[in-house]
Formats: structure tokens, sequence, C-alpha cells
């Protein structure tokens, strides 16, 4: 049995803390935030007056209010706390109110009268794209000789691709709060994922180091990506609200305000052509995508970058030219969400495969089985891959979900029934490990072992529900091959780690998992000198450690964990460790946008079936079964839940959550109600989940391989899945790859000519 | 002053009557197991139990969202929050959460053993179905649910096997509740005694709340300061009963005890599966029929369903009393025949005879937990073939609850066949005025409408219509 996130049993009882649930001091002001309610435009005037009189109210803080950069970009610095003059979309901050209590803080807020003249507003990313509003220039990522290339082709197809906006809906919503601390310093426990931005941003804000901020983070009730760069804001005003008051400062968003203020996953609106040869072997591939950036840069860049990377999903293509631009909007900026930019790209790509088998008449799995990657193809980007479970997951989920069989029924289904019709797709996939910025992949651990014997741990990764700390735990118990209740993961802390890296792109069990371990190995090294010492033996590498008792050549001797340790302290031996870790080995060079970006590739294949209602449009999701290639797994309860919940966001994504705005940029999907996202009613009937066993070494943490973000592309199967039932049954239909699937373009389809 | 027991607790409060027990719990008895990750009903995040005496010893428990609760509705009963049902050790419903991994970031967790923890102490037996309905209002966003099915499949069989006759301490051996419960009865009887409400005439300076899960989403935070008047507490409101002719129901009555009513279930035998299409579970407990006619949406789930049935509506006040038909309730964009001071009291169904058939049809982005983009209902009697009598409503497309008059009067004396089908949905259509709005654009209500009235008679008459004949006949209409 795999062992139980420590995390949950507090959750089940409700006893798990998140920054809301924090007993607060007397004297804590509670903040809310006053926001554009236009697109676009210059303010003329913030009128307060009405606020002021409100009884409770402390302050009112604007942009002049900050004492140092009015700046929250992170890679680009193109984004100011609370708006100077203009502002660029509906939800952009303005100002920050602080009041007693925070239904006073609400009410005031409400009260506050900013008049503004409105500019045009742009909300499409083509049209953001003639205008020539681009976040950063655009970018190529290429191979092959691509015009050649075409001459070659049997099968040319083109097309256009949409694909929508998705909102992260964390439970928790965004929130910090801020307590000052003697000689000026400020303590801030922030519900994020980059507790070293949050640090550095209030740096910036309030033009003090960085050493003067420690930032503390328990827990998430969620992140998703919605908390790698848009946490930091809401950290910054609870912090200038304490340095203007010196009194705490609470501030946690309503959803409403989370909805409205907030980034989400970027819509893209993308080209293709894609040329074939009669054999189905893909020659060329030609790709340009208009990524919807909303109003700054925000992480809208590295997002563009992995949307490259990941432009030939899970193929071999000799020929690619793939050019990406991040354009410019007048919606919030949109933000990191699991999967990075991939699944944008990877849908693309499947629907090009999709549009050119129906030209050629066969089904899509047939142009994906023929041009998986091989060991040793190479990616547009320069990499090889170095791997073969690509093809195997395919096998594997072949024989294992006697495909074949599935493929029958539901031919015979549908020849059957007539106003119910079924449909399946396979879903391949491939995703590369490693931020694409090199120099995040980092990471450091502290380690204590305690004189008792017990430990305790430090790193950078954020605990969200992932499981990163229980696996972090079994690391450390591993290497010191110690009962797993000795040890213990502490919050994630600025003071005690530095310069922390985002949790974030999957990477946070690898590499804080490796510099915990490192850790460890030092202390154990220490230890086995000093074991060897006190049992006075001359051979150190007859020293073992086997659950809890030291072994001198394959026998125990009388030193258990317990005694040793406390030998060790008396004996003044050193029982902690600092250690760093850096991904080895990887390197890319974006002057010729080319380089090993990763560690590795997470690989597998997915087989979504569907059913759908013909009369109403409506759909269930029967199946998807999956083959994942998990690496040695440390923890398969954990990753199991990686993958169903990745799964089910991605089939939400691709199927009903569906972010509108009206013509004037106002978000109309701007509450749960209005915003829908999978239910236990909804989410597959049956998720079946093989690990592949492989025995291929890679640099994860004993060999274990990251989860998080891979499987959600598993979904992309679901949408071709539907799109086959209704083929089914309107075999004249149009179809526009355009996700989501919601029942309305699902109905619309059935009964469009 | 509020007197109610908050798990094992008396709580005396002056807290205001139009805030939310949510509130309440977290910042004024400092709980903070609930959690707010919504407060509109639609996340189950801050679902508590709340139990109330149906007679001397019997406490019966239902699941509600605490974030659209009000507070002076809690008066003389027993709510119970994550930390009223925790042991020192973990209970099996919480073992299994953490053994099947049914939990990870956790804010959505205590919700769902609330919702799970109700439905074991409410349900006459246990099965994984209705477990499963339980969590209908729950959302999670980490586990994707299949860890959750798990654990629920898990506790279902683990119960199963023993929950009979005494189920309050069989709950209690099992640990599922702890042992206070036993003495609750008691104190509530103790509590009630000092606890009269007294009934006033509706004064047009106050608020009526019925369930207050529509006002407390329109309008959050503004009943805090406001005079409200909970129908809740008057009596005849809540009843559903009937004489020869008729079947009433109260317009106090929960949506989830009309799904479970005898009475009306010998009307509507399906009314089971048709109101599990209505929001949630805890919704359902919390809201009232009168709260749904009277909210007037254009989309509103019983408006609907009742407007077919071509049910009669009763009202009331100070002076006097009217009754008149539910299609004249509703004038026009949520106006209603109806005066300030009116207090809607009851709907009145004609007993429908064996030629009668009904079927009602709801489309929505989600089918459960969500608003209809369109949902209709039909009432049909029809002699061999031909129909007699026949009343037709659509939801979503027009700005009002809307009977299809025209539709209805068109189908009299035709008989059913896909032809006539096809014929009234051209009446239908040219009835409507749906808008394009966040639950979709006009051109697809409007088709959809007409699936939907497909659906009622392939439903309803299998032998005469399905959609391969419907298909035919209007294949080159739509485009
Ligand atoms: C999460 C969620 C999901 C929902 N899903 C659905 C759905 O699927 N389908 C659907 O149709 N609706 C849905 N609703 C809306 C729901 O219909 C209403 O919230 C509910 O029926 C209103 O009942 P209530 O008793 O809570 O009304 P309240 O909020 O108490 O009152 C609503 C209005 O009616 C007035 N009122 C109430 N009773 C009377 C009376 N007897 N006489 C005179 N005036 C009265 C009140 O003064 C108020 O103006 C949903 C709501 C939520 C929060
Ligand atoms: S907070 Fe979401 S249902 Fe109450
Ligand atoms: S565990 Fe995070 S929302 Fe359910």
């Amino acid at each position: 049995m795999s062992i139980k996130n420590k995390d949950t049993i507090l959750h089940v009882q409700g006893k798990s803390q998140f920054i809301d649930d924090q007993i607060v001091p007397e004297g804590t002001l509670y903040a809310a935030v006053v926001s554009s309610s236009i697109a676009h435009g210059k303010i003329l005037k913030i009128d307060d007056e009405e606020a002021r009189k409100i009884n409770g109210i402390v302050c009112i803080l604007t942009a002049s209010d900050v004492p140092g950069q009015n700046q929250i970009g992170n890679i680009i610095k193109d984004e100011t706390l609370l708006a100077e003059n203009d502002v660029h979309y509906i939800g952009q901050p303005i100002a920050v109110i602080l009041a007693t209590d925070a239904f006073t803080a609400r009410k005031a807020a409400k009260k506050i009268n900013i008049r503004y003249e409105a500019f045009p507003a742009v909300f499409d990313p083509r049209e953001a794209y003639k205008n020539g509003s681009l976040i950063a220039p655009e970018r190529t990522f290429s191979c092959g000789n691509i015009d050649d290339a075409w001459r070659k082709c049997d099968v040319i197809v083109e097309g256009r691709v949409e694909s929508g906006g998705q909102e992260h809906l964390y439970l928790e919503t965004q929130g910090a709060f801020a307590i000052p601390m003697e000689h000026g310093k400020l303590k801030v426990f922030s519900s994020t994922q980059s507790p070293t931005i949050v640090q550095k941003t209030i740096a910036g804000i309030l033009n003090i180091l960085m050493h003067k901020i420690e930032v503390d983070v328990l827990r998430l009730g969620g992140g998703f990506g919605g908390k790698e760069d848009q946490a930091t804001a809401w950290a910054c005003m609870a912090a200038l609200g304490v340095w203007k008051t010196g009194k705490p400062v609470k501030l946690v968003l309503r959803r409403h305000d989370d909805l409205r203020m907030t980034g989400k996953r970027h819509p893209y609106s993308s080209d293709f052509k894609i040329g074939l040869t009669n054999d189905y072997k893909i020659v060329a591939y030609e790709a340009m995508f208009y990524q919807n950036a909303g109003a700054a840069a925000d992480l809208s860049t590295a997002i563009l970058e992995r949307t490259l990377f990941h432009t030939t999903n899970s193929y071999f293509i000799p020929n690619v030219k793939a050019t990406a631009a991040s354009c410019k909007t007048n919606l919030p900026p949109n933000t990191a969400f699991r999967g990075f930019g991939s699944p944008q790209a990877m849908f693309v790509i499947e629907s090009a495969i999709h549009k050119a088998a129906e030209k050629m008449g066969v089904d899509s799995s047939i142009i994906q089985h023929i041009n998986l990657l091989n060991e040793g193809d190479e990616f547009p980007f320069g990499m090889t891959y170095k791997s073969k479970t690509a093809h195997e997951c395919w096998d594997n989920a072949q024989e294992l979900y006697h495909v074949n069989e599935i493929i029958n029924e539901i031919k015979v289904f549908n020849e059957q029934n007539s106003a119910v019709k079924k449909g399946m797709a396979l879903m391949p996939i491939c995703f590369g490990i490693s931020f694409t910025t090199t120099f995040l992949n980092q990471a450091s651990a502290l380690v204590h072992v305690y004189s008792d014997g017990s430990v305790g741990i430090s790193t950078a990764a954020v605990e969200m529900g992932q499981g990163v700390n229980t696996k972090i735990r079994q690391t450390a118990a591993r290497v010191f091959s110690i009962d797993i209740e000795r040890v213990f993961i502490e919050t994630t802390n600025t003071t005690r780690i530095a310069n922390t890296s985002p949790t974030a792109a999957s990477s946070a069990a690898d590499l804080n998992g490796n510099a915990t371990r490192i850790a460890c190995e030092q202390i154990l090294c220490r230890l086995r000198t000093f074991a060897l010492e006190q049992l006075k033996q001359p051979d150190a590498s007859k020293i073992d450690f086997r659950d809890e008792t030291i072994f001198y050549n394959n026998q125990p001797t009388a030193l258990t964990w317990e005694i040793l340790i406390g030998q060790a302290y008396i004996n003044r031996q050193n029982l902690s460790a600092h250690a760093h870790y850096a991904t080895p080995a990887i390197f890319f060079d974006r002057a010729t946008e080319k380089g090993n970006a990763f560690a590795y590739h997470v690989c597998g294949t997915a087989i979504s079936k569907v059913t759908l209602d013909c009369l109403r449009g409506t759909y269930t999701i029967d199946a998807v079964k999956i083959v994942h290639d998990g690496g040695t797994s440390i923890n398969e309860l954990i990753d199991r839940g990686q993958i169903e919940g990745a799964l089910v966001q991605g089939i939400g994504w691709l199927t009903m959550e569906e972010v509108l705005y009206d013509e004037a940029g106002i978000l109309l999907s701007n509450t749960f109600s209005a915003y829908k996202i999978p239910d236990i009613q909804f989410t597959p009937t049956d998720i079946s989940i093989h690990f592949l066993e492989s025995d291929e070494t890679n640099l994860g943490v004993f060999n274990s391989k990251a989860i998080g973000e891979p499987p959600f592309m598993y979904a992309i199967g679901t949408y071709f899945a539907l799109i086959n039932a209704i083929k089914a049954f309107n075999p004249n239909v149009h179809i526009k790859y355009d996700a989501p699937m919601t029942p309305e373009k699902a109905l619309l389809s059935l009964y469009s000519a | 002053m509020i007197t109610f027991i908050l798990n094992d607790q008396p709580i005396s409060t002056e807290a205001s009557p139009g805030s939310v027990v949510l509130d309440f719990i977290r910042n004024d008895a400092g709980l903070k197991g609930t959690k707010e990750a919504c407060r509109e009903g639609d996340c189950g995040a801050c679902t508590i139990m709340v139990g109330e005496l149906i007679d001397d010893d019997t406490i019966e428990y239902h699941s509600v969202n605490s974030c659209l609760l009000p507070l002076g509705q809690m008066n003389g009963k027993h709510v119970v929050t994550i930390e009223g049902i925790n042991h020192a050790e973990l209970n099996p419903l919480q073992q299994a959460f953490v053994d099947e991994g049914a939990t990870q970031c956790g804010f959505c967790t205590p919700g769902f053993i609330m919702s799970l923890t109700a439905y074991f102490l409410s349900s006459d037996s246990i099965n994984y179905n209705d477990a499963i309905t339980a969590v209908d209002g729950n959302i999670c966003r980490c586990t994707g649910y299949a860890s959750i099915q798990r654990a629920i499949a898990r506790v279902c069989q683990l119960l199963l096997k023993d929950i009979t006759g005494d189920k309050l301490n069989a709950l209690i051996s099992h640990k599922i509740i702890p042992t206070y419960f036993k003495q609750i009865p008691a104190k509530l009887n103790e509590l009630n005694a000092h606890n009269q409400t007294d009934i006033q005439p509706v004064d047009i300076s106050q608020e009526i709340v019925a369930g207050g899960t529509d006002l407390f989403v329109q309008r959050p935070d503004d009943l805090i300061d406001k005079d409200v008047r909970f129908l809740s507490s008057e009596p005849g409101l809540t009843d559903i009963w009937q004489d020869d002719k008729f079947c009433y129901i109260g317009a106090g009555v929960k949506i989830e005890t009309i799904r479970n009513s005898d009475i009306v279930r010998k009307q509507i035998p399906k009314i089971d599966d048709y109101f599990r299409l209505f929001a949630s579970t805890p919704i359902r407990n919390q809201a009232t029929l009168g709260g749904n006619l009277v909210n007037a949406s254009p989309i509103g789930d019983t408006t609907i369903f009742f407007l077919a049935l071509n049910v009669r509506i009763g009202i009331a006040n100070e002076n006097e009393k009217r009754e008149f038909k539910l299609k004249d309730f509703y004038v026009s964009y949520k106006k209603l025949n109806k005066k300030a001071i009116d207090i809607v009291e009851y709907l009145k169904l004609p007993l429908l005879s064996s030629q009668h058939k009904f079927n009602f049809e709801k489309v929505a982005k989600r089918t459960y937990l969500d608003i209809a983009s369109v949902n209709s209902a039909v009432s049909i009697r029809a002699d061999a073939n031909i129909i007699q009598e026949v009343h037709l409503s659509a939801g979503g497309v027009s700005p009002i609850p809307l009977y299809l008059a025209e539709s209805a009067n068109y189908l009299v004396g035709r008989e059913v066949n896909p032809q006539t089908v096809r014929g009234v949905c051209r009446v239908a259509d040219a009835e409507i005025a749906p808008i394009s709005d966040v639950r979709g654009s006009e051109i697809y209500k409007r088709l959809l409408l007409r699936q939907l009235i497909f659906a009622h008679f392939i439903n309803l008459f299998p032998d005469n219509v399905n959609l391969e004949s419907l298909y035919r006949f209007t294949e080159n209409e739509i485009h």
C-alpha cells in the first residue's frame, strides 16, 4: 500500500489550515480591491469621498502610495500593482481599501467612483497581431526544409483551430496575510506557488531588501498554475498595507473578484498545414499560433515557448516550421495552467492529423501510430528522443484494452442505434520535463536531524495537494532507512530556503526530491564515518542503514538510528545539511532555438470512449483507459490521483468549461454557476490506469517521473471521440476544430449541413 | 436572539438573523473546518448538516450550504459542522477518503464528508448511487472524483451490512457520528420550549425569505442589516396534501420534499428523476417551491414543470385570497401578478388521469447542478392517438417562463405523428424569443427547444414517432 499524504488526515477532519483559517492578531485590517470597470482607458478621477465617510475605513491605497517600483511583472516589467494612469482590462486593480473588517472594506470598495476616458479595446489575438500589438517578438522553431518538403507530399491539408481559455477554479481563492515584524521586517503568509517571486516583488514594491521579507507557505487549496505568478499581487497589496499602517493586513479575494481579476489559461487561435505521403508518413507540418496573452506579459512568453516545444506532440516530423506570437489584448493577463501552453499545441497537431485522416479516409490512429517517436528521433528543437516508451505505451494500450474490440463494439452499436452514437479516439502524449527557462531548474533542501532521531525538512516545494511533501518524506526515509513517521516536512519559507523556483512545470518532486536526497546523503555519509568509529570497525563500505538499525558486514549491530543520532550529537557531529540540486546537462539556446531543453520526456497513450445523445446534444464520457510511463513511481496512490485529476481537468477544458467575455470585455462566466467544471456525475465512469513497466533510467528521484501535467493532455482524445460520434450521426458535418465541445456546439454540429 | 445547538454546544447569539450561518460558524464560533469557496451554493465547500425535531425524540438531518443559510432560521435546530462529527480517531468515512487518496488539496473535503454524513443519517437504506447523488453539490477541482467514488463505494460496502432499524445507534457504533447525537433531541426540546416564534402580517419594509437560496446569491452582504421575515416558520405553507380533485403543494415546501413525496409521485411517477436535475441535494434541501415560482426566472425548473400541469396558484395577504392559473402569474420579465404584501401559499394540481402523459426535459452545459439552457415540460391527454388536451411550457426562450399557448392550440385535435410534431415545432419557434447569453446562443436555444419537443413525443409516443422519422422531415430545415 502506498504511503498516505499526512495532510489528508487533517483535510478529512477540517483541521488543515489555509490562509483564511489562520487566527489573526487583534487589530488586523482587512483589504478589499477596487478594480477597473472598463477594458481600456485613462483614469480621469478616483472619487473616494463617499467611501472615506464609512465608519471603519482606515485608508485607501493607490499607485501613489507605492514607495518603491509599482511593478509586479516578473519576466517582463510591464504590469503595475495598482494602475497609474491607464487601465488595460476589466478587473485591473486600481485601489486597495483597508478597513477594520472585511464587510466594511467591501462596502467601501463599492462606494469608490472612478471616471474614465474610454479607449478602443481589442480582445481577439489575430486582431492584436495585425495591429502589431505583441508582448514580445514572435518566435519560430523549425527543422528540415519546409518549403521543399511540401513537394514531397501526396496529401496536404490546411485548417484553423481554436482552443478556449480555462479558469483555474482552485477552490481556495487567492489570498495573503502580512504582519509587521521588528526592524522593519514583514512576514507574509501567501497562497503562492512561488514564494521567492512574492518576496522579490514585495521588495521592489516597498523598496527594501529581500532579507526583510519572510514569505511562508503552509499549503494551497489548489493552484494548477493559477498561483504561480498571480498570487503575487495580493501579497504585495497586503504588504503595502502593513507598510502604510503598521498593522497586520489580510486580503482574501471573494470568488467573484478572483474570477474577474485573475488571468486564465490562454485561448489560442492557430493555423496549420500538414503534408503526408500516401503511406501516412507526416513529411511536413507548419503551424502559426496566436496566443491571447491578455493585457500584460505575466508568464505568456514562457508558455508560448512551451507551445513551440510541443508542436509535434509524440510524433517525429522531419520538416517543421512553427511560429508563435504572444498577442496583447485587453483581457486580464492570462497565465500558467497545467500543461503550460502544450495542450494548446497538441490540440492543433491532433486536429491536423484528424483532418488529414478524414481526407485520406482512414482513422486518425493509423497516422498517429505510424508517426510515433522512435528512440533516436530528433525534435524540431534539436533534442534527441532517448526512450522507447512512446511506442511501448501505445502497444500496451492496444493489447491491454483490446482496442480493436472497442472499435468493433462501437461500429455495431452505431449501426443499431440512430439517436445515440458512440465514438472513440486514441491520444498519445509526450511531454518534456524541466523548466524551459534553464536557470529555474534548481532547488535546495535543508535537512535537520534532531537529537531524538526525528527529521525536519524544508525545501522550495509548495504543497497544494499534489503530494510533493509526501514524496520528499519518502525520499528522506528511504535514504536514511528509517520509519517515515520520523520525518516531517516544514512549511515552505524563504528564510529557510532562499531563491526558490516556483512549484511548477511538474518538476517540484524531481528538483526538491533530489536536493533532499543529496542533503540526506551528506548527513548519511557523516553518520557512516561516525558509526564506523563507534563500532570500532575498519571498513566504511560495510556499514549499512537498514530499517532503523545500523548493520556491519550484513549483521545488525547494537546501534539503532536513535542511539546513533543521540551519540552523534553528544560527539558534536553535524546533523544538518543544506544541499542544492541543479538538473544536469540541460541547456537551450534561444538564438538558434535549439538545445537539450529537457531532463527527460513523459509518454503515454489514452483511449477515450464517449456516448452522444443525438437528440439533445448531451454526452457522457464513458471511459478513458490509459497506459502511462510514470517511471518507477515513488507513490502510486499519489500518481494515480494526479493522473485522474489532470485528466478530468483536461476533459473539462475540452467539453464544458467555457470562459466567455462579452463585446465590452466583461467576463460573463463570472461565477461558479456560469462557469461549469466536471462534477462527480460527469466524470468518466471508467478511468483505467496502467503504469508502464520500464527499466529505463532518468533524472527523477529514484527513477520516478514527473506526473503533474502530462496526463492533462490525455483528455484531448475525448474531444476527438466526440467529433467521431458526431460524424457517425451526421457524416456531412463540416468540423470546426473549436474547443470546448459544449453541448451547444455538439447539437449545432449534429444538425448542420 | 437566536438559539440553537452548534455541534454539542447550545448557542445563543445576537448576530443578525439576515447573516449567513457560514460567517457565524467561521468568524463568531471560530470553527474553520467549514470552507468558503463560492458563496453561491455552487461548490459545496461550506456544506453542513442541520437537524430538526420531527417528534419528541427524532431529529431529521439534511445537508445544506451554509453560505446561503440564514442564521435566523437556525432557531431550535441542531447545526453540525465537520468539527461536530470528529472523533479522536478518523471515522470510517474519513479513513476511506484518506486510504483512497480522495482528498488532495483538501479544500473541498469537509463538504464531501458532511454531505455523506447527512446522507447516512437521512436515508432509509444505503446504496452507492444514492450516496453519489448526495454529493451532487460538491465540486472538487483536484481529484477528478475517481478516488472519491472509490472511497464512497468502500464506506457504503461497510455500512450496508448493518445499518438497519436503529440507525442512529448503528451510525454511532460505526463512529460515523459521535455519541452526543443521542442527547440532542432532549436538548432541542428544552430549547424549543423557550422558543416561540410569533406570526405577524407582512410589512412592506420586510424582506421575505423562504429558503434564501436565491436572495443570498442575488444580494450577498445585503440582508445582514435588513428586517427579515422567514416564511419557513409559518404554519400551513409546508404541507403537501390532496383531495379528490386536486393535489396541493405548499409554497414553503422544499424541493427535495416534493421529490420524495408519495402524493406527488402518484401523479408524476418519475418526479424523483426529474427533480434530481434541479440544483443539488443541499440546495434542494433548502430551496422552496414558492421561492422558485416568485423569483420568476425564465428558466426556473419547477415553474416550467408545473406550467405544463395546468396548475393554479394560491396567493394571499391579510385582506384577501386569490387563486388563478400559474401561467397568469408571469406578466413580463420578473414582473408578477402579485402585490408586494402577497404571499404565495400553494400550488393546486388537477389530479391526472391514467390517460395523461407527462414529460420534462432539461438540457444544461452540465447535467447536474446547472441552470438549464432550455427546459420544457408537456402533459398530454390523448385518445386513440388523437390529442384531446395538452399543456406545453418552455424556459430559457423568453423573458418569462413560457406557457406555449399557441403550440398547445395547434396540437389539440391532431393525431400524434411526425408531421404533427414537426408542425408544433414550427408554431413553437414563432412563439418564442430567446436571446444569446452565457447559457447559449439564440440559434442554439431555438434548435434545442425543437429537439426537446421531439424528445417529449419520442418519450411519450415511441410507437408513433422516433428521431429518424422526425429527422427525415426536418433535414432540410436547419443549417
Ligand atoms: C446553486 C444553486 C443552484 C440552483 N439550481 C437551480 C435549478 O437547477 N433550477 C432552478 O429552477 N433553480 C435553481 N436555482 C435557483 C432556485 O430556484 C432558487 O434559488 C430557489 O428555488 C428559491 O427558493 P428559496 O426558497 O430559496 O427562495 P428565496 O431566496 O428565499 O426567495 C426568492 C424570492 O422569492 C420570494 N418568496 C419566496 N417564497 C415566497 C412566497 N411563498 N411568497 C412570496 N414571495 C416569496 C422572496 O421574497 C424572494 O424575493 C439554484 C440556486 C442555487 C443557489
Ligand atoms: S461556499 Fe460554495 S456552496 Fe457555499
Ligand atoms: S481536493 Fe482540492 S478541491 Fe477537492
